[in-house]
């Protein structure tokens, strides 16, 4: 089938304190199923869902954040992360965790699946879909 | 007579920790739970205004909270203090009251 769409997963919002972040990517993962051309693009309190260390076991709550690093198995290979938000937050791609997708193109070899990019640049990300989803 | 209040937002997305730390009087503390750890953290385009206000109040995160966002303590301003369940608790019994502001 040739009729595949660019879609886009928007997260702005912190994991935990709302059931948004972990609701986006169970939505991914069920999208992921049906072969299109997917992106997910976190932005301002979006950047939170990405730390590393996360431990939830203090707050009761399930630890998602291990989820991410399966995406590569799901063939999403595309995590934009606004490189503003995370600096207006004091965070930088070093407090983030890993996420690699194996590059079939490339002899399966192991890239990084998160993109850190400029404002600019992902509001072009946001300009080149088809879909966009919201969280 | 004094106010523990708490505060369960992010301060990058509303105005909650702004206008409690507006609101607070000397001799308050401010314990910031749930997505309110954030406000806790150094290096922020808001640390300076809470550190600020810091001489003023006491400051607290809730640990656990902290943890589950993956930062420890050594992230905080250092103004600020974690505190576990039972140091919330303590927080209660101390101040004559508690406001939560959402």
């Amino acid at each position: 089938m040739s009729d595949v769409k660019k879609f886009l997963y928007l997260n702005r919002r912190a994991p935990y304190g709302t059931i948004y972040a972990l609701e986006s990517l169970e939505v991914v993962l069920i999208g992921a199923a049906f072969e299109q051309d997917v992106a997910l693009a976190f932005v301002d309190d979006g950047v939170f869902q990405l730390t590393k260390g996360q431990n939830t076991d203090g707050i009761g709550v399930k630890n998602f954040s291990p989820t991410f690093r399966a995406l590569g198995d799901y063939d999403v290979q595309k995590l934009y992360v606004e490189r503003e938000s995370l600096e207006e937050r004091g965070l930088s791609e070093d407090d983030l965790m890993e996420v690699v997708y194996e590059d079939e193109d490339d002899d399966w070899e192991e890239k990084p699946a998160i993109r850190v990019i400029s404002r600019a640049e992902m509001a072009d990300v946001m300009a080149d879909a088809d879909v966009v989803l919201s969280f | 007579m004094s106010t523990l209040h708490t505060v369960n937002k992010s301060p990058f997305t509303t105005q909650a920790l702004v206008s409690c730390l507006n609101h607070a009087k000397p001799g308050d503390a401010i314990l910031m739970i749930e997505d309110g750890v954030y406000g806790g953290l150094g290096g922020t385009g808001l640390t300076e205004i809470i550190a600020e206000f810091g001489k003023n109040v006491s400051l607290y995160v809730l640990s656990p909270d902290l943890a589950a966002r993956g930062f420890d303590a050594g992230r905080l301003i250092g103004e600020v203090e974690g505190v576990d369940y039972d140091g919330f608790v303590d927080l209660v019994t101390k101040h004559d009251r508690t406001q939560a502001w959402l």
